[in-house]
């Protein structure tokens, strides 16, 4: 698909960074402010689609494209279901909170709950681009 | 009670939309419009006047909180919403490229 | 409480838009106004998690529908043709189901508590204990990933099943016979 003008390339070159970064923030302080996981996921998949949308994508990049994505997906609900499986591995029930604690309001706490975020943002992320990249820039021609 | 009662409309118009609409956009929207209604209404279910969000800013203050369970169901509820009606789309988007209209009184027409 | 009664009547007059008019876009655009004021209602009754999930999911959805519309057509013809017979039988037993449905869901609704007063039973438990037995401060955050993860896990799946299901519906066809 084509791009847009180049005042919208110029902009989107500006933001693209500082949007990526507040949904990395979202996703990892998802224990101590609103947002997590989901949030976050979302917005990392809006930095793409806003990357798509502006610059055009054409036959080779969207293949390349869509494989990365497919990838990062599988390795997010890997990730999740290996937390998960890593408690009942180390101490006997599923998805148990097995990590310390930690004292309460710091980054590093609350056990395995930013892991579960930080794997439940890359999986929303990765498919909900893949999801928009199968609707809007694949071409195909249907021969019946 | 009005505001319990405005979700069950947003809903009933969400169903007008599918029921007696025939153009297969209008029946997407009434069923995005359905899924809008049940998070709203399990949303609202959990609220408590004059209590606060449920987020612990510090420790060894009264706690006076909104439910926080409602939240939880309603917020996987709405990424799964955005997952079926792009799928949706899609079958829409392929009904569309085999027999060139939205409109479902032709698509029966039209066999084989 | 008076800007809650304004911003829902916004939102069902932006619906009988959504659902009515001719230019398919414009209907999609009413369609992110409702999410944006169900949104807006979200931060008025202390849901700030589900006020952040709900606007970046509605923008994402508008996406969705305005990609899909560009690359078909612009306009609904289906406005304005005659109504064939059982469209008429149609509307009238769709506009009894609906009183129907209004009356009894009014009195299914008087049994739960009123709007502001919620009993909360299990709530005031996992409030009690959740700081110490998790360690996180979001509450909300606590109950999906720790007290009720498995609905998560269920979650992600189902999100799965409709990425692989988009993917391989786009696909080309096609046989060389």
């Amino acid at each position: 698909m084509k791009g847009m003008s180049a005042i919208v390339k110029s902009i989107t070159n500006i933001t693209i960074g500082f949007i990526f970064l507040y949904g990395v923030y979202i996703i990892l302080h998802g224990h101590l402010t609103p947002g997590g996981g989901f949030a976050g996921g979302v917005i990392i998949a809006g930095v793409f689609v806003l990357k798509v949308l502006a610059f055009g994508v054409d036959k080779s990049a969207e293949k390349k494209s869509s494989t990365i994505a497919s990838i990062f997906e599988s390795i997010g609900g890997l990730l999740f279901v290996g937390v998960a499986l890593l408690g009942l591995i180390v101490m006997g029930t599923f998805f148990l909170n097995f990590l310390p604690k930690g004292e309460p309001f710091r980054l590093l706490s609350a056990g395995i709950i930013p892991l579960c975020n930080i794997a439940i943002g890359i999986k929303v992320g990765a498919g909900l681009f893949s999801i928009f990249l199968a609707l809007a820039a694949v071409k195909y021609i249907m021969e019946d | 009670m009005i505001i319990f009662v405005s979700c069950i409309l947003l809903f009933l118009i969400g169903l007008y939309a599918i029921v007696i609409k025939r153009n297969l956009i209008k029946i997407a929207i009434g069923f995005a419009l359905i899924e809008y209604a049940v998070n709203l209404l399990f949303a609202l279910v959990g609220f408590k006047r004059g209590a606060l969000a449920p987020i612990i800013t510090q420790i060894d203050t009264p706690h006076h909180f909104v439910d926080p369970i409602p939240q939880a169901l309603v917020l996987t509820a709405i990424v799964i919403a955005l997952g079926t009606t792009a799928l949706m789309l899609t079958v829409i988007l392929r009904i569309y490229n085999q027999y060139k209209t939205f409109d479902i009184a032709k698509i029966k027409k039209l066999t084989g | 409480m008076i800007e809650l009664y304004l911003f829902l009547g916004f939102m069902l007059v932006a619906a009988i838009i959504a659902t009515e008019i001719k230019d398919l876009l414009a209907a999609v655009i009413s369609l992110g106004a409702v999410g944006f004021s169900i949104a807006i209602i979200f931060i008025f009754v202390q849901a700030p998690d589900l006020a952040i999930v709900q606007i970046v999911v509605e923008i994402l959805t508008v996406v969705v529908f305005v990609a899909v519309i560009l690359r078909t057509t612009h306009l609904d013809e289906t406005i304005g043709k005659k109504l064939a017979g059982s469209q008429i039988l149609a509307a009238v037993l769709f506009a009894g189901f609906a009183v129907l449905f209004l009356i009894v869901s009014i009195r299914a609704l008087q049994q739960i508590p009123a709007f502001g007063h919620a009993t909360m039973k299990v709530a005031s438990e996992y409030i009690r204990i959740g700081l110490s037995q998790t360690g996180g401060a979001n509450l909300v955050a606590d109950v999906i990933l720790d007290f009720r993860a498995l609905d998560t896990l269920g979650e992600a799946t189902v999100l799965f099943t409709s990425v692989i299901g988009v993917v391989a519906l786009m696909r080309k066809t096609g046989r060389k016979k």
